[in-house]
């Protein structure tokens, strides 16, 4: 009799464990990892973060960006997307050395709307990844960097 | 081009030199004609009146600009009081507040130009402070916050005969060719402004002192007028003025005549 | 004089969604880059986390490299905020700094 009372004990704990964080669980992203913001190229940087994942092109999502940055240590972008239920969402910038800039948690209280500023080393894609539930969503908008003039 | 408009000037008047009042309306009449998209109140905008994409990047930016944190400090340092109890405000009309337009000016006195920068120094040693060096972070700080209190100002730069010697001495420095690429200021920012120089866009003159200190994106900083005058002439290899100097103030002052009735719109954003 | 603080908050109300923007003083050294007087590499240091938080609840977990631009900016829409609600922006660098700001949406 005590053993099952002590089962069922354990059995209401974790119960009641995996159910509040169930209630309390929502999109995190833990710890800040460094090899998710390390040196590599893109096609690797892609296949890490989402591995396994396909990253439906979509025209859903909207990258507000210069055609050509003034300078590339401060290239301001706005997205928008019309997709639901966007939680998470990834900036990157194809040639960086680091490609991967951001990534952003979105609560269901935000709108698909962010702004960030960020730097571009040379003319390539930026590349912004939306995940919402189980499905990925991406878009790649070309910026062009050039190298001064007068501006020294 | 800008060498035929030097000897048109000269030529045009019928005693000595032409009158800046007509220098002006020369230079602006070229502009005009060169440049017949841009109005007269986009000059104040500089390369930012010619590029729509780069325009909308910039003014986005602007929105809430990172310069911000330095003009706060500008602000503070401003409004501390000095060991004897005196404040900047003391040295300036109307407390210091929507004055940057008022400078530079000549000084029949001491005969020669005060710019915003010479004024805060004179405040200083007025008050038996040290003077702050003319490229430092703080003195930037200061005419960072006037200048953005003056925005909207439109330049007013008066021209007393007394002054015409420094005037003509600041406009033979813009027309002057310099350094190992042989340009003067005019080569670029009268005969091809507007123009790109590899991937930028050469600014006009008209319009030259409207935005400063400027924040620079590539050195995350604001720098001061004086500060590009240098870059500028260290760029084509010619001689390096230090800043206040007399030979700048006599461009800026030169300068300034020329973009009167421009909007006053520092501290900006430039790349 | 008191600590300045490094964030800047920003809010405009709409009735359909309330704008968020906030800039912050930070140097987001990307560790290439070398002093100009001592040609000594300058340590990397950036922001790495950044929380947002409307009425106590993150809204928004950020993080970010050293990709992220020198006195960063960030905008956010909240769907339906209130007047008089709490926006809280928190950051935490590389080297352990971290500083955080609250504002009243007015």
């Amino acid at each position: 009799m005590q053993i099952k009372r002590r089962q069922f004990i354990k059995k209401l704990l974790l119960t009641s464990l995996t159910m509040s964080s169930l209630v309390f669980s929502k999109i995190s992203l833990g710890k800040w990892v460094a090899y998710d913001f390390g040196y590599r190229p893109i096609e690797k940087s892609l296949n890490e973060l989402f591995p396994n994942k396909t990253l439906k092109k979509t025209y859903k999502i909207n990258l507000k960006l210069p055609r050509r940055a003034e300078n590339g240590n401060v290239v301001p972008i706005t997205i928008t997307s019309s997709i639901n239920n966007i939680d998470t969402v990834y900036i990157l910038s194809e040639k960086n050395p680091v490609p991967l800039i951001a990534k952003f948690t979105l609560d269901p209280s935000l709108e698909a709307y962010i702004g960030a500023r960020f730097k571009m080393k040379e003319t390539c894609d930026v590349i912004v990844v939306a995940k919402a539930g189980d499905d990925y969503y991406q878009t790649r908008q070309r910026v062009i960097v050039t190298l001064g003039g007068c501006g020294g | 081009m800008s060498f035929l408009i030097f000897i048109l000037l000269t030529l045009s008047s019928s005693t000595v030199h032409s009158t800046p009042v007509d220098d002006s309306q020369l230079l602006r009449d070229f502009y005009q004609q060169q440049l017949p998209l841009i109005a007269f109140s986009d000059y104040a905008d500089g390369v930012y009146a010619f590029d729509a994409d780069s325009k909308a990047a910039w003014l986005d930016i602007n929105q809430f600009p990172p310069y911000e944190f330095s003009l706060e400090k500008g602000k503070n340092l401003f409004k501390q009081p000095f060991a004897n109890k005196s404040h900047y405000a003391d040295c300036f009309p109307t407390n210091g507040i929507a004055i940057a337009q008022l400078y530079p000016y000549w000084d029949e006195e001491k005969q020669s130009i005060i710019t915003l920068a010479s004024a805060i120094n004179d405040c200083r040693l007025k008050n038996r402070l040290p003077t702050l060096t003319y490229e430092s972070d703080e003195i930037t700080y200061l005419m960072a916050y006037m200048a953005d209190t003056s925005r909207g100002q439109l330049i007013n730069t008066h021209m007393p005969n007394s002054a015409l010697p420094a005037y003509e001495r600041g406009k033979a420095y813009f027309y002057q060719r310099r350094g190992q690429l042989n340009f003067s200021c005019a080569s670029c920012h009268v005969d091809n402004a507007g123009k790109f120089i590899r991937s930028e866009i050469l600014s006009p003159a008209l319009g030259h002192t409207t935005h400063w200190p400027a924040y620079r994106l590539k050195t995350g900083k604001l720098g001061s007028l004086h500060t590009r005058f240098k870059v500028c002439n260290r760029l084509i290899r010619a001689k390096v003025h230090e800043a206040q100097s007399t030979e700048l103030r006599e461009l800026e002052f030169y300068l300034s005549y020329l973009s009167n009735g421009l909007p006053l719109n520092g501290p900006s954003i430039r790349k | 004089m008191a600590n300045r603080s490094t964030i800047k908050i920003r809010t405009k109300y709409f009735p359909d969604y309330t704008l968020v923007r906030t800039l912050i003083a930070h140097t987001m050294e990307t560790g290439r880059n070398t002093a100009q007087d001592t040609k000594e590499l300058i340590p990397a240091h950036f922001i790495q986390t950044l929380t947002f938080k409307h009425n106590d609840k993150v809204v928004s977990e950020c993080h970010m490299g050293f990709g992220i631009s020198k006195n960063p900016f960030f905008s956010f829409k909240i769907k339906q905020a209130k007047l008089g609600d709490k926006i809280t922006i928190s950051w935490k660098d590389n080297l352990g700094f971290s500083d955080t700001k609250d504002h009243i949406v007015q």
